[in-house]
């Protein structure tokens, strides 16, 4: 018997992972969610047929998307996740004690439900006092929000489907004013290989340019996401994510990562060049 | 076997067709599609296979004796009325066909001048001459509101002779007026009572909405059944009560509508009639759910103004479609437009229009919750982007017209050219008006003020889409010689 998990990386390419077998299939009133196990990348979670991560290679995607930020940030207190229900932001972001809240957005409880079920790997840290959780939709909450956070990390599935408002001008104008005056946003800012996908980075990064005065990308290597070459936005009010950057400090808080350090940071934000063309097409 | 609202005529011989496979030797010489692939690729094969002509197992609009008849029929049992018919030329050739059913040349109707273009042309093709009845005006929202009992009594007395009333009910932003007295009021004086309830479909088949044209006893009423009831753009119902004669107003309407109607836009108004008077009240239910999230959602921003049914006063608001989600934005320091240029340019968000200080945005079940945030966070975000003082707004909206000559005579009179500055204090011989709501500002017949100049450069410069002149740049007016 084979068992295959397919996705369409395009209409012309498909990725597959052999299925060894399925642990959850449920239907939310926002989309359809999956658990796998398999033998290469372990267990993993999808959402309405696109893949959202593995045990295998999670580690890159929550490393990235956390410790960047942090890394700059010289006294992050206050942070605000959006969606990120697998718990894998909220796992980096308790291991830094100075952090005092951290407030998690997530729409749909039932990927929270899931992951604490059977992605223990992430759904680990949903006790710690400091977290705090919201079921509601990222856009309505932040726009609540003013001068209350020095960093916000937005951990959004793809711009369509649910997460589709976490892409839009007014949500990034939103986390502006949502954040202190010295505040950050990164966020999942999808690939720039494919047509399709690399069309909808170059949409979201002019939203971000026209949203903050400092507004970069820095990538990393995914290998179950299309391409495998994926993108992160930094979008800050006053530090410069390498100029503004403390690598020393950072090192001394002896926290043990498996993708991150603090020469890949700097590495991160050289693009090539045909990405960087992409960003100044729109900026 | 007798026919049900589970029924749909017009869609159920079309799919029985499209299964026979005829081999088509007639119009439309696409054939089906497949003699213009570009077309087909763009619309979709399903689409372009039942654009057919009339023929006998389809029936003919014009005279219609089999499924059309039943599609009418279920339609007129699905509002209330005596009898319904299926208009494929818009809302606009609804409104037409009632005035010119009920009046001929030289005959009066009374109605608010706050209409549709379309009455006004109405007037122009059949010569009836208009008895306006200024609407109240809200000098805050700077917005028309419905016909006030007392008005349209006074016009009454003055007018024994008026042939018509036409009410327009509810108003773009979702005023009602008190339908059922005007409707008695005209009964008692031997008047038809015709209403243009283009922004009302929704009131026949949800609940708790304001009273229907056809349950407060009026006689015809126009229904854009394309803008809440979900069939295609240019899609309507002509809705007609007891006392009209519904052969007659076939020839009224055939008169100027097409021979060649689309069964893509009839099949439309039939699945749509089925699936509101199925689902109409669990649909409209969802509908006055968002927008009165969205309203208060908006209302808890600060500055807009989303207003509701605290407006209603008992005459001219006598009531208020809740379902409707209009916005006041001059506290922000915005004219409507503004607000309206904004979230389409800055957020891609297409609202349905703005005027000088309001903004209407159009909801329907095929809004989703999602979708309302982003409207409600761009709202905000304009707010506080380019939010300014409201010092220096011009708050004036409705200008009353002065009427010196009949529409139709104004029309067809010789006529010049001249600035908008020379043009004051002659009469005025072609329409002025923002697109949408498409109400004008101007038409043929009235009297141009320095304020009505002022009012027009003000739109302009505020970025309204002007229409009507024959100067496509409204910088110049025909004016009477």
């Amino acid at each position: 018997m084979e068992l295959w998990f397919t996705e369409r990386h395009t209409p012309n390419v498909k990725f597959s992972i052999k299925v060894d077998r399925q642990l959850y299939s449920g239907q939310s009133e926002f989309q359809r969610i999956d658990v796998f196990d398999s033998k290469e990348f372990g267990r993993f979670l999808t959402l309405d047929g696109y893949m959202m991560l593995t045990e295998k290679d999670e580690f890159i995607y929550h490393e990235m998307i956390t410790h960047v930020p942090m890394a700059v940030h010289p006294n992050p207190k206050n942070i605000l996740v959006i969606g990120a229900g697998d718990g894998g932001v909220v796992r980096e972001l308790t291991r830094y004690p100075q952090v005092e809240c951290i407030d998690l957005v997530e729409i749909d409880e039932l990927v929270v439900e899931v992951s604490k079920q059977y992605l223990p790997t992430t759904a680990c840290r949903f006790d710690d006092p400091r977290v705090h959780l919201f079921y509601e939709d990222g856009v309505k909450f932040i726009r609540r929000c003013e001068d209350m956070y020095d960093i916000i990390i937005v951990d959004s599935t793809d711009p369509f489907g649910p997460g589709e408002g976490l892409f839009t001008k007014e949500f990034y104008g939103s986390c502006y004013k949502a954040l202190h005056d010295d505040g950050i946003m990164v966020n999942q800012h999808e690939s720039p290989f494919y047509d399709e996908d690399a069309a909808a980075m170059q949409r979201s990064h002019k939203r971000i340019v026209e949203s903050f005065p400092i507004s970069k990308v820095y990538q990393a290597h995914i290998p179950t996401y299309p391409s495998g070459h994926w993108l992160f936005g930094f979008a800050s009010k006053k530090y410069h994510p390498t100029n503004d950057y403390n690598g020393t400090k950072w090192n001394m808080l002896g926290l043990q990562t498996r993708y991150y350090n603090t020469r890949l940071h700097i590495g991160a934000f050289a693009l090539p060049s045909y990405v960087e063309e992409l960003l100044r097409d729109v900026e | 076997m007798a026919l049900s609202q589970c029924d749909a005529p017009i869609y159920e011989a079309l799919r029985k067709f499209k299964r026979m496979r005829v081999v088509p030797f007639d119009v439309p010489g696409h054939k089906r599609g497949r003699g213009n692939m570009e077309l087909t690729e763009f619309l979709g094969e399903d689409c372009l296979s039942v654009d057919v002509n009339s023929m006998k197992p389809l029936d003919n609009l014009c005279h219609p004796v089999s499924v059309i008849k039943d599609a009418e029929m279920l339609a007129a049992q699905a509002f209330g009325a005596a009898n319904a018919f299926f208009m494929v030329g818009g809302t606009t050739s609804a409104v037409q066909s009632m005035i010119m059913y009920a009046c001929k040349g030289g005959d009066k109707i009374i109605m608010p001048r706050n209409v549709h273009r379309s009455a006004i042309n109405a007037l122009i093709l059949c010569d009836a001459i208009p008895v306006y009845v200024n609407p109240e005006v809200n000098h805050q929202l700077g917005i028309a509101l419905g016909m006030s009992v007392s008005q349209v009594e006074k016009a009454i007395e003055e007018n024994p002779d008026a042939k018509a009333i036409l009410v327009n009910n509810p108003t773009y932003y979702g005023i009602c007026s008190d339908l059922k007295r005007i409707t008695e009021l005209a009964h008692a004086h031997g008047m038809l009572v015709l209403v243009d309830e283009a922004h009302g479909t929704h009131f026949y088949f949800g609940e708790n909405f304001p009273i229907t044209a056809m349950a407060a006893g009026a006689d015809i009423a126009s229904v854009s059944m394309h803008k809440s009831g979900g069939s295609l753009t240019q899609s309507s119902f002509l809705l007609m009560g007891e006392r009209i004669n519904s052969d007659y107003m076939r020839q009224v309407i055939n008169l100027t509508q097409t021979t060649s109607a689309s069964y893509l836009l009839l099949s439309s108004l039939d699945i749509s009639r089925k699936r509101l008077a199925l689902g109409g009240r669990e649909i409209f239910e969802k509908t006055v759910e968002m927008a009165e999230y969205a309203r208060s959602e908006i209302n808890a921003i600060g500055g807009y103004y989303a207003y509701s049914k605290e407006l209603v006063n008992g005459d001219s608001i006598y009531d208020f479609d809740v379902s409707k989600l209009s916005v006041y934005t001059l506290p922000i320091g915005l004219a409507g437009i503004e607000v309206y240029d904004l979230l389409r340019d800055e957020y891609d968000i297409q609202i349905e229009f703005g005027d000088i200080g309001n903004i209407l945005a159009y909801i329907s079940v095929g809004d989703r919750k999602r979708d309302i945030e982003r409207l409600i966070s761009a709202l905000a975000e304009i707010k506080r982007r380019f939010g300014k003082t409201e010092t220096g707004m011009l708050t004036q909206e409705y200008i009353n017209p002065i009427v010196a000559e009949s529409p139709r005579k104004a029309f067809y009179a010789d006529k010049m050219s001249l600035s908008l500055e020379d043009a004051v204090g002659h009469v005025c011989s072609e329409f002025v008006m923002c697109y949408p709501p498409g109400i004008p500002i101007l038409a043929p017949g009235e009297l141009i003020t320095a304020e009505i100049i002022e009012y027009i450069r003000y739109a302009k410069e505020k970025g309204c889409s002007m229409t009507g002149t024959e100067d496509i740049n409204i910088e110049r007016l025909n004016v009477l010689i």
